[in-house]
């Protein structure tokens, strides 16, 4: 009798494994929850990590992890799979600051807090020599609790990005307050609000060494450095509370919809036009914010700013970009770029979004198509879609040696390694 | 003698329950409008749910700042908040406006809707504790 329920147990699953499988974007075990294309399947390298933020991968394969604040007093963690089972089995914290950048160039781990950039030189095996010891690139950066993240990115001729977002929404006098003008001209142009360039081999400097590489960006946290290209990318967080702040010239449902989260080339000198424009999917164009005179129309001065390479819905929060180099893929991504988006709040009372990663073919440095969901399902399934109910939210994209991709997620700490298999 | 202090003490008790039940009510009436409020000035950023944006705008559940003193509540409203503060172990980056062009009646009612919401349970914010509060800010 037992063996003939053990044999029907068997079959059951088996059966539940064939059914799941037909589907072509499912959710199973194969996909750590994540629903993927076809061919794709996802696993939790691992989870429970904290406030995930961005990822780097090193050249041994060892993933470091910054965490937006400290866990057991440690900042950093580097995982490492010593039994090659595809799960991190050896986790190394150090570092005592809480922040969100971290990339790996050269022989070196950079790494920021809010205000701080450091870095970290691994010796021929592979480890960090100085774990407690960091070299201080940058120091003194802006770092008023708003949008205070410092996510960097390098080039190849020794410098480092750096995003010093502005702590405003609209720069308002009074920060998302009805009825307050905006600053002309905003003085948070002069500290924030763009991205600034560092030279990755020089120790503390300010912002007396640093470079205004381009401004008017209210608040980027996803960028990239494209070697292709040989120019840095960026991906906007737009402003929020259109209808809050100016009830009579928006609606809660322009509200959802404005502005665009803009997808940028950033060459040195550009001007994005934050905090006087914001971009109008609808119109197709950048017109005047009504701290500034705006009535929804009106370019004014926004003619002559920066139009983005490509507009996503507003308010997703595009917190990681990743060009994709490898070849795992295939050539369809090749080149393309992958935006995690962290999910939206202000879209409330209408329905929330992003909560996903996308991507978007490129060729020549642009876009070529429209952007299609890569994975979703983080939140945990519509019922869900709140920001506190989320139970993951994607922070950091990083690409693994062999052409894979790692998601980190800075609500549920999970970890993700996203692999092609063509099954 | 007797008899008459019965009567007394009936209608007193009588008394006391009706204007207990028109408390009650007047609670009601006041969470209702205050729900309203709601909707145009805090569910924004502070969600339907009062459960905030984790990080960023705090929530409002059984937290001291919703349940402590109606005074501290009522200054928060009028004269908005920018501190870094740990609400059940994390902290929020967004500031909160003040809300001065709140009427006094709309500032109650908002804050004993809040009180009285989300699985919150507390004493109404009334006129006079708003009205109180204001003048001592002016």
């Amino acid at each position: 009798m037992r063996r003939i329920l053990a044999s029907l147990v068997l079959l059951l699953a088996v059966l539940f494994m064939i059914s799941a499988n037909d589907s072509t974007k499912n959710q199973t075990a194969a996909t750590g929850g994540l629903t993927l294309p076809p061919g794709f399947t996802a696993t939790i390298v691992a989870d429970k990590l904290g406030q995930a933020r961005h990822i780097a991968v090193n050249s041994n394969g060892d993933i470091y992890v910054k965490l937006e604040r400290v866990k057991d007093g440690k900042g950093i963690l580097r995982l490492r799979d010593t039994n090659g089972d595809g799960t991190a089995d050896d986790i190394f914290a150090f570092g005592n600051y809480g922040g969100t950048g971290i990339a790996i160039k050269n022989g070196y781990l950079y790494a920021s807090s809010n205000s701080e950039v450091y870095r970290y030189k691994f010796n021929a095996k592979n480890e960090i020599e100085n774990p407690d010891n960091p070299e201080v690139i940058v120091k003194g950066l802006v770092d008023k609790r708003q949008h205070a993240s410092k996510s960097i990115t390098l080039d190849d001729k020794g410098n480092i990005y750096v995003n010093i977002g502005a702590p405003s929404n609209a720069c308002q006098e009074t920060d998302r307050t009805a009825g307050s003008p905006g600053q002309m001209p905003c003085p948070i142009l002069e500290t924030a609000g763009g991205v600034w360039m560092f030279k990755t081999n020089q120790l503390n400097q300010t912002y007396a060494e640093g470079v205004r590489y381009v401004t008017g960006l209210r608040n980027v946290v996803g960028l990239d450095w494209n070697a292709s290209m040989n120019e840095l990318y960026v991906t906007q967080h737009g402003r929020d509370q259109l209808n809050q702040l100016h009830p009579t010239q928006y609606s809660a449902e322009q509200n959802a919809e404005l502005p665009a989260e803009e997808f940028f080339m950033a060459k040195q000198g550009m001007d994005f036009g934050w905090p006087y424009c914001y971009y109008d999917p609808v119109q197709k164009k950048k017109v005047l914010a009504p701290e500034y005179g705006g009535d929804g129309k009106t370019e004014g001065v926004c003619g002559t700013k920066e139009k983005p390479l490509y507009a996503f819905p507003a308010h997703w929060a595009p917190n990681a970009l990743l060009f994709y180099t490898g070849n795992a893929f295939g050539d369809k991504y090749k080149n393309g770029a992958f935006i995690a988006f962290h999910g939206s709040w202000n879209r409330a009372p209408l329905k929330q979004g992003g909560y996903n990663v996308v991507f978007v073919p490129m060729k020549d440095g642009k876009p070529s198509g429209a952007h299609e969901i890569f994975a979703d399902n983080f939140a945990g399934g519509e019922e869900f879609l709140t920001p506190a109910k989320a139970q993951h939210r994607p922070c950091g994209l990083a690409m693994g040696n062999d052409g894979s991709m790692y998601i980190s997620d800075d609500k549920g700490g999970t970890v993700w390694k996203i692999t092609y298999t063509g099954k | 003698m007797m008899k008459k202090l019965n009567i007394i003490l009936s209608l007193l008790i009588a008394l006391i329950a009706a204007s207990f039940t028109t408390q009650q009510q007047d609670v009601k009436a006041s969470i209702q409008r205050g729900k309203k409020v709601y909707e145009k000035a805090c569910l924004a950023c502070h969600q339907k749910d009062g459960e905030g944006v984790p990080r960023m705008n705090p929530p409002l559940i059984k937290t001291t700042q919703v349940l402590g003193t109606k005074e501290k509540l009522i200054r928060i409203v009028l004269q908005g908040y920018n501190e870094e503060v740990e609400i059940n172990g994390e902290y929020f980056d967004n500031p909160m406006p003040a809300q001065p062009q709140l009427s006094n009646q709309e500032i109650a009612d908002v804050l004993t809707y809040v009180r009285n919401s989300f699985g919150n349970k507390a004493t109404a914010v009334t006129l006079a504790d708003v009205k109180m509060v204001r003048s001592k800010i002016k």
